[in-house]
């Protein structure tokens, strides 16, 4: 690692105030990626600084027909929040599958989906549920946020406070793991809303992205057979040793059929 | 360099570290509690598990100034004297080690899954291990041991 | 009643107290007052000349203590690694063994090729200094894989032209052809075995010191075989006597194979620390570890079976290319020639063999030994195309082998291809893991599967291995530049305990327990009063480690040799107390007794007398209690036995599920059944590993493209069944225990059982061109896609 300036920040505010006063600083929540990072001499910062105990930014909160989950909420303590579990169940799926217990016990909600890997499992469940991302500035919608691969909309030091989950009539989150690393070759969420039916698809393309034609067979008939003869196109989507486009295409497939089975 | 002081396995210590200096390096080079082992380098290989506040963390992918206050437990705190921890003593048992490199950390790792699980099936602990990797055994033993430790600790 | 602490006991480890509470003590453990960093400045290119390499601005950085390139080595005359074997291709010419530097000189032929050594007061200066050096590199057009490096699209060395190191062969092409003409079916079947990273889970450490006051050098390392390489490094890249080099391999934390090889780092270390009169260590990460540690296996192979109109197998042709890296390591050339194509006969009769072997040269890191060595790759081709055969005439594949096995009563048995296997009995392992399977039951479980939407497959394999490396004589003729015996000393010490050095090393293969339970057993002491020592230089007094399961075999004969020497000894002393002839006396569980007498005098009493020699025959012995012997084998062993693997495949994923996976071995007598059965798992995880999950890649141009644990699919818990795994005992004939070996037959095994089982599961669908190792869930998918 190269040297660094460990800050510590107190507050959302604080935190914010440290990165903009820093040369090249860069917020860190749960460190799962950042630290790796850091060790392989892949980023230089001069400062980081470390969100990840905010107590304002822990917690869960169901109420209002929405899950709201504080960013700096650990994968384990959503996957195992008996309210996530009530509400959004395919949530508490979704986050016991990230990485493995321990990565789990500092990994963040919020790191993972400011970080936006294509591989990763949230931006599926943040499209798929169409949910809303609450910054220290605004809300954004789940449409609006992934911009592309490790991309988003966040502007420079805008920090994510919480995600608001709407709570679908159902939802579920399949995913295939590359055998390696165990992120999602793809992995597909899907949610019967009561604005419709929601495909999201992570670990597929530069981004997760919506499987819009699969959501209007869904809306017609919600049922795994309504994706018969739906194929996704093999353009554009991610390749390498693991998998090569047309699996891809082939595993959205596979892997929204077993989501809508999943939903019961 | 910022001063962190932290509870390693009920001993109050402290001590001065750069802001880039990992857990792992604090344990092992500033404490010398070398029982803690790093394999690897992209928070996979889970030789390097301890626990903090309770939680099974991997202490290579955290830094020492996150730890400041914690109380952190590794290895060397588990026995009492001659007297192994249970899931130790499975491990020991059931032959869940060969070279002993991984061993740490498997026993960190089961230590936690014991404490939410008390009776895990062979599917919860091949599941649970998932972030902990050993090459010499092939898992059999370990899964074994586990099972056993689980049930020794909380019986 | 046999002993709880004796041969055949499943004792719990006496290692395992210090690993389970941390207190092992492996390399990276060690620290030595004053000690230096070292980091390495390593090639991003697989391919390029070294135009120059400036140091300057990196020597000025914070805690710099000094800087060495590859033309200070040469300068200083510090040679290049050797190669510890040496083959000859067809037409009598010796392999092209080109110099291998410990840091690189003109050229880089890797990536990781180490240019440079940066050594700091602190890891992180070292690092940071190394980055500064600046290196001009030419790059170079790069052959990063056999095919590549064939089509001569680049050339690593001026005297390989067409970067061929050999191409060997055994036996006699033209009669094999003759006998391939007259068979009623040939089958031919392609075969990959892929490139593998040993990964043992802690990464390799080198710690170099020196002792101004003694002129003694010391090297700290994570090594199976520390007389090696202070035989290899001391003699060869250094010019040190023995005397003043001692290498310590304390604690390791797995080898595999990986960790024989004598390496650049471990040289540069040691001779730097001399130059800069400070301790230096490095410890490799795991980064590193994947770019540098020698690779396994990379094979391509073409195997052709030709077989009567019954199925009796009448000759069998192997055409092998073998992947060599970029420079010879230390076993290297011997891996796909004499502990390959030796095998090929596996468990059968099979007449005629032959074997023709090339080896490449390619920029890629050099491809050694890795468990199994050779042998797996035999097995492999082996037990692959039975099974095929198998289908392709529509045979029972239990029934085509068990047809063709080596009878029981055959034994000793000349093979065609050079070895006498020694004993064995291949029925009985067969029906031994086909009653452990249930194989009867398959086409009931496969219907089931069926009906659940997936595809079931069975696969059998029937191995064979080489073990207890070797009878010198037969390796020097061989090509091998060493001997390959082992030593044993035994000290009894005065009140009748024992320490026992062993120049085997155990990295995880409990050798502290094994051999302490032989002496428990031989002389009647309890295991708690008996420590074996290994891992350095300066306490043994020889030894050539631990690799191709030798160390019970070899070094275990050899403790036998000198326990008897002890017992001789001791038996005399006794025959002195009692007043008594030696030859009357007899020795068991520890007491001496004279027939038809009650006179009997205690072990630990005969021990006390050898060092308090107030009665003692002195005219006949000299005082005390400690014998040793160098053994060197009269044969290999040949550990044998039948693994089935059963897989279920998810036709929609192409992912491949190993339902269960039953091992019958035959590994001669046993001393610990513990430690044996955990051997076999280990292997048989590896075997799948390799089967299912595990492949190195680098592309054409020789870039590493699975350089981490993100990108190479190591076996995890959830990827693995529990084992069943029995054993059968058909003692070794010619030595002292009768054991034979059995650290690497799961390795060996199972890459073919699985794949066996996944491709007769595709067959089963309609898939019937063979797919390569490993089945990844893509690949899978891609060949059930394609049908």
């Amino acid at each position: 690692m190269y040297e660094f300036n460990y800050q510590k920040a107190g507050s959302v505010a604080d935190a914010a105030a440290k990165v903009a006063g820093a040369d090249d600083g860069t917020l860190m929540a749960g460190g799962m990626t950042l630290i790796p990072t850091l060790k392989q001499r892949l980023a230089m910062p001069s400062d980081v600084v470390d969100i990840g105990q905010l107590a304002d930014l822990q917690g869960i909160s169901v109420a209002g027909g929405k899950v709201s989950i504080g960013s700096m909420t650990t994968h384990d303590t959503v996957a195992n929040s008996a309210d996530v579990k009530g509400a959004i169940p395919a949530l508490t799926v979704l986050a016991s599958g990230i990485g493995d217990p321990m990565v789990r016990n500092r990994g963040t909600m919020g790191g993972s989906v400011a970080n936006n890997d294509p591989a990763a499992d949230y931006p599926g469940a943040v499209l798929g549920l169409g949910a809303t991302v609450v910054t220290d500035k605004r809300e954004i919608a789940g449409d609006d946020f992934f911009t592309g691969m490790f991309e988003t909309a966040l502007d420079e030091g805008e920090i994510i406070t919480r995600i608001d989950f709407p709570v679908p009539t159902k939802a579920a989150y399949t995913k295939f793991p590359n055998p390696a690393s165990r992120y999602a070759i793809v992995g597909v969420f899907v949610a019967q809303t009561a604005d419709g039916v929601r495909v999201a698809v992570t670990g597929a393309g530069g981004t997760a992205f919506r499987a819009t034609e699969m959501e209007a067979a869904l809306n017609a008939n919600f049922s795994p057979s309504a994706l018969d003869g739906i194929s996704v196109s093999a353009d554009g989507l991610n390749k390498d040793i693991h998998a090569s486009a047309e699996y891809r295409a082939h595993l959205i497939g596979v892997m929204a059929k077993r989501a809508v089975a999943a939903c019961g | 360099m910022a001063s962190v002081s932290m509870t390693i396995n009920g001993k109050q210590v402290s001590g001065e570290v750069e802001g880039r200096t990992l857990l792992v390096e604090f344990l092992r080079e500033h404490q010398r509690l070398t029982g803690t082992h790093v394999g690897c380098d992209t928070t996979q290989c889970g030789a390097c598990t301890i626990h903090m506040n309770g939680e099974a963390v991997k202490s290579c992918t955290m830094l020492a100034v996150q730890a400041d206050s914690a109380e952190v437990s590794t290895i060397e705190g588990l026995a009492n004297g001659d007297e192994l921890h249970p899931m130790q003593e499975a491990f020991r048992e059931h032959h869940g080690l060969q070279c002993g490199f991984c061993t740490p950390g498997m026993i960190m790792s089961a230590t936690a899954l014991a404490k939410r699980n008390p009776s895990p099936s062979e599917a919860d602990v091949r599941h649970w291990l998932e972030g902990n990797l050993c090459r010499c055994t092939g898992y059999h033993n370990i899964v074994k041991a586990v099972m056993a430790g689980a049930r020794a600790m909380n019986a | 009643m046999p002993r709880d602490d004796g041969i055949g006991a499943s004792v719990r480890r006496k290692e395992d107290f210090r690993f389970v509470t941390g207190q092992g003590s492996y390399t990276d453990d060690l620290n030595r007052q004053g000690q230096t960093y070292a980091a390495f400045v390593r090639s991003p290119h697989a391919h390029a000349t070294l135009n120059s390499v400036n140091t300057s601005a990196a020597a000025a950085m914070d805690g710099v203590v000094a800087i060495f390139t590859g033309q200070d080595l040469l300068d200083a005359e510090v040679n290049g690694l050797p190669c510890g074997w040496q083959v000859h291709s067809k037409d009598g010419e010796p392999m092209v063994e080109p110099a291998h530097p410990a840091l690189a000189q003109g050229k880089v032929r890797y990536v990781g090729d180490a240019v440079a050594v940066v050594i700091a007061e602190t890891l992180g200066q070292a690092r940071a200094a190394a980055e500064a050096v600046e290196v001009d590199y030419g790059v170079l057009p790069a052959v990063g894989n056999m095919t590549a490096a064939k089509s001569g699209k680049a050339q690593l060395f001026e005297e390989a032209p067409n970067n061929q190191c050999y191409d060997w062969e055994l036996g006699d092409e033209a009669e094999i052809d003759a006998a391939m003409a007259k068979a009623a079916h040939v089958v031919e079947l392609p075969l990959v075995n892929n490139r593998l990273i040993a990964n043992p889970i802690e990464p390799r450490v080198a710690i170099g010191d020196y002792d101004t006051a003694t002129g003694e050098h010391t090297l700290f390392t994570t090594s199976q075989n520390p007389h090696v390489i202070r035989l290899l490094m001391g003699a060869f890249v250094l010019g040190l006597p023995e005397h003043k080099l001692r290498v310590v391999a304390p604690d390791v934390g797995g080898g595999f194979g990986t960790k024989i090889f004598h390496y650049a780092e471990e040289a540069i270390v040691t001779w730097a620390a001399a130059k800069v009169r400070r301790p230096i260590k490095w410890t490799s990460d795991r980064s590193e570890a994947f770019m540098t540690d020698a690779h396994g296996r990379d094979h391509e192979t073409v195997a052709k079976l030709g077989l009567d109109a019954d199925g009796e197998f009448l000759a069998l042709k192997v055409q092998t290319d073998a992947n060599m890296g970029a420079y010879l390591s230390t076993f290297a050339p011997a891996v796909p020639t004499y502990l390959y194509a030796t095998l090929l006969a596996g468990q059968y009769t099979t007449p005629l063999v032959y074997a023709n072997v090339r080896a490449w040269f390619t920029n890629t890191v050099p491809v050694d030994a890795y468990r199994g060595a050779g042998r797996p790759e035999a097995t492999y081709v082996i037990e692959r195309i039975v099974e095929e055969a198998a289908r392709q005439i529509g045979m029972d594949p239990a029934d085509l082998r068990a047809k063709n096995f080596i009878s029981p009563d055959a034994f000793p048995y000349q093979t065609p291809v050079a070895l006498e296997y020694d004993s064995g009995n291949y029925a009985g392992t067969l029906e031994m893991a086909k009653q452990a399977i249930n194989y009867d039951g398959f086409a009931a479980r496969q219907a089931a599967s069926k009906a659940a939407g997936k595809l079931r497959g069975i696969g059998f394999s029937a191995y064979i291995e080489a073990c207890g490396i070797a009878p010198s004589a037969v390796v020097g003729s061989l090509g091998a530049r060493a001997g390959l015996y082992e030593v044993a000393n035994v000290r009894v010490h005065p009140t009748g305990s024992v320490t026992m050095h062993t120049g085997t090393h155990s990295h995880g293969q409990g050798h502290e327990t094994t051999f302490a339970q032989v002496i428990a057993e031989r002389l009647g002491v309890p295991i708690e009063n008996v420590d074996v020592v290994h891992g350095d230089t300066n306490n043994i007094p020889f030894g050539m480690g631990t690799y191709g399961s030798r160390s019970l075999a070899v070094g275990g004969s050899a403790l036998a040799k000198a326990l008897d020497k002890v017992e001789a000894k001791a038996k005399k002393i006794a025959a002195h107390l009692m007043e008594a002839s030696d030859t009357d006396v007899e020795f068991k569980d520890g007491q001496f007794t004279i027939a038809g007498t009650d006179k009997s005098v205690a072990f630990g009493d005969v021990a006390l007398t050898a060092y308090v020699p107030h009665n003692f025959p002195h005219d006949e012995l000299e005082p005390g209690l400690e014998e040793q012997a160098f053994y060197d084998p009269a044969n290999f062993t040949f550990p044998a036995g039948c693994h089935i693997a059963e897989v279920e495949i998810d036709p929609e994923t192409g992912t491949v599920t190993l339902a269960n996976f039953v091992a019958a071995d035959d590994f001669g007598n046993i001393v610990n059944p513990m430690i044996v059965e955990g051997q076999v798992h280990g292997g048989i995880a590896q075997g799948v590993g390799q089967a299912l999950l595990e492949g190195c890649v680098y592309d054409e141009d020789g870039q590493l493209v699975t350089g981490s644990y993100m990108d190479y699919a190591m076996p995890r818990a959830d990827n693995l069944p529990n084992f069943t795994v029995d054993t059968q005992v058909t003692p070794c004939p010619h030595n002292p225990l009768g054991v034979k070996g059995c650290g690497e037959a799961g390795a060996i095994a199972a890459p073919a059982a699985v794949m066996n089982a996944v491709t007769g599961a595709l067959r089963a669908a309609g898939v019937t061109k063979p797919i390569d190792m490993p089945a990844t869930p893509s690949k899978v998918w891609a060949a059930l896609h394609a049908s």
